[in-house]
């Protein structure tokens, strides 16, 4: 949040109320994450319906952040950092949001994963969970710290989770192959992932959000030169099953 | 029918206010009031055919500053100015004043019509510049200058009336037709919506946008959001200095200057 205080006390304490709101919204969707990917880890579908349940909460966050946020735009006509403050707190809100979606529709695919044929290995999963698991705790917290490196970081790191879900991809592929048997509770596991990769473009979003909150201009201007785009752009897209699961 | 989708880019190719070629150079302005010194050495340059907004709290010298661009300054005894003023890059202290103020015009805070009807109001000044040779042409100069003004239509039946029979909105804009009918190339504004409800203050935001194809405009507002609308460039004064001059859309979105940003956001400077 902005530091120096305002001369209007009212106009302080909304904007810490949508800091809250944000932080409160940020911590529902890591335990959303966490839930759904155990539950898919350990076919636990008593926990996939409690996720399933808890998404209407994220939802109604959602609804209460974007009620605040136009309720500041409306009464204060912020400007400069309060305005990229406000906004950035209205685009965070929705990946949020997406990023319960993703979770509730990985739990949707647990109770398909109950027979799954033993030997297929769920571990890939639980990897690429912990990955984007950890990549959200750390952009909340670069979010509220200010730190723009570490929010650099993070994005970066997005890389990593495309990687590992091109991995997951070949890997379920050869076991469809090996036996047509594996090939629905296979088809499964790659929504799940695509769910999980998925989560991790949101994170990457709020990331790009959250810099131009405090610097004022976009992440990718910022950044050293790198690998030319279009090589970078095959990595991301791992041929098929790019669709949203 | 279907609606289409035309891209177009965010920042239109045409030039920047900050690129703009300038009207009026301010360099090295400091402003003393007895022994208190109002402004401290100011330069700015005022972009040609722009609207540019004077922003900052009460007694930082916005005003102060915007009379000096058309020597109002010099009427007050104990003012002194000193650096150089420039217009079309000529030193304003080498014209006549008479000519600078017919070239450089003002507007008023509180609308103040001459107590005469609407149409001598306006046709005051092309009189006493001699700018109407004959009857029509000064006809030709009232009807034209309300027209620009947004007024024709309200009170063509009625110019015989007092100025002073207008709504307040209507007073200001007449004062503004006053202003342009002896073809001025710089209107100053001091905050000239400060008297004016909201219709009225929409009703000459929009006059001002319209007449910056024709004018060069400096408008002082106090009102930050009116400067954020109206405005192409955006100085920020406080304590009688120049803490920061930018592009408007720049100044209120991403301010340079920590001053500027408690300022426009509402903080403790």
């Amino acid at each position: 949040m902005p530091e120096s205080k305002h001369i209007v006390r009212a106009y302080d304490e909304e904007l810490q109320q949508l800091n809250e709101l944000i932080g409160r919204m940020g911590g529902l969707a890591e335990t959303q994450i966490s839930n759904a990917i155990t539950a898919v880890v350990e076919r636990d579908s008593e926990l996939a319906e409690e996720v399933k349940q808890a998404d209407a909460r994220v939802d109604e966050m959602e609804t209460q952040i974007n009620a605040l946020a136009l309720r500041l735009l409306a009464l204060r006509q912020p400007m400069a950092i309060d305005l990229r403050y406000i906004l950035s707190a209205l685009r965070i809100a929705s990946d949020l949001e997406r990023i319960a979606d993703h979770a509730e529709n990985m739990c949707r695919r647990a109770a398909d994963l109950s027979d799954l044929p033993p030997g297929l290995a769920v571990s890939g999963i639980q990897r690429l969970g912990k990955l984007v698991l950890v990549m959200l705790k750390d952009i909340l917290d670069a979010s509220l710290a200010g730190d723009t490196e570490k929010v650099v970081e993070v994005w970066l790191r997005d890389e990593e989770v495309d990687e590992l879900y091109g991995s997951l991809f070949r890997e379920y592929l050869t076991y469809m192959m090996e036996n047509p048997r594996n090939i629905g509770a296979c088809t499964s596991l790659l929504f799940v992932a695509k769910n999980v990769e998925r989560i991790g473009d949101h994170i990457t979003n709020i990331a790009e959000t959250v810099f131009f909150r405090i610097r004022a201009r976009p992440l990718q201007d910022s950044l050293p030169e790198r690998e030319p785009p279009e090589a970078a752009g095959e990595k991301r897209t791992p041929s098929a099953g790019d669709g949203d699961a | 029918m279907a609606l289409s989708y035309h891209a177009q880019p965010i920042r239109a190719a045409h030039q920047t206010a900050t690129q703009a070629a300038p009207k009026m150079s301010a360099r090295s302005v400091d402003v003393f009031y007895g022994e208190k010194q109002a402004l401290f050495t100011v330069d700015l340059d005022i972009p040609e055919k722009h609207v540019t907004a004077l922003i900052g709290p009460s007694g930082c010298g916005k005003s102060t500053f915007l009379r000096c661009l058309n020597r109002m300054n010099d009427v007050v005894d104990i003012a002194r100015v000193t650096g150089e003023i420039t217009m079309d890059g000529g030193n304003i202290y080498d014209l006549d004043i008479v000519e600078l103020r017919a070239r450089v015009g003002m507007v008023f805070q509180k609308p103040n019509p001459f107590p005469k009807s609407i149409y001598d109001n306006v046709a005051y000044g092309p009189r006493i510049h001699g700018l109407a040779a004959n009857r029509d042409e000064l006809d030709e100069a009232v009807f034209t200058s309300l027209e620009k003004a947004g007024l024709l239509k309200e009170v063509q039946d009625r110019l015989g009336q007092p100025g002073t029979s207008l709504s307040g909105g209507q007073q200001q804009r007449l004062c503004i037709a006053r202003a342009i009918a002896v073809n001025p190339e710089v209107i100053l504004m001091d905050e000239p919506c400060s008297a004016l409800d909201p219709i009225a203050t929409a009703r000459i935001e929009e006059l001002i946008d319209e007449l910056r194809e024709s004018y060069t405009i400096v408008i002082v507002t106090h009102s930050m959001q009116q400067a954020a609308r109206v405005s192409q460039l955006t100085a920020f004064l406080h304590l009688g200095e120049l803490v920061e001059v930018g592009n408007t859309e720049d100044i209120f979105t991403n301010p340079r200057d920590e001053r500027t940003q408690g300022y426009i956001t509402g903080r403790f400077g």
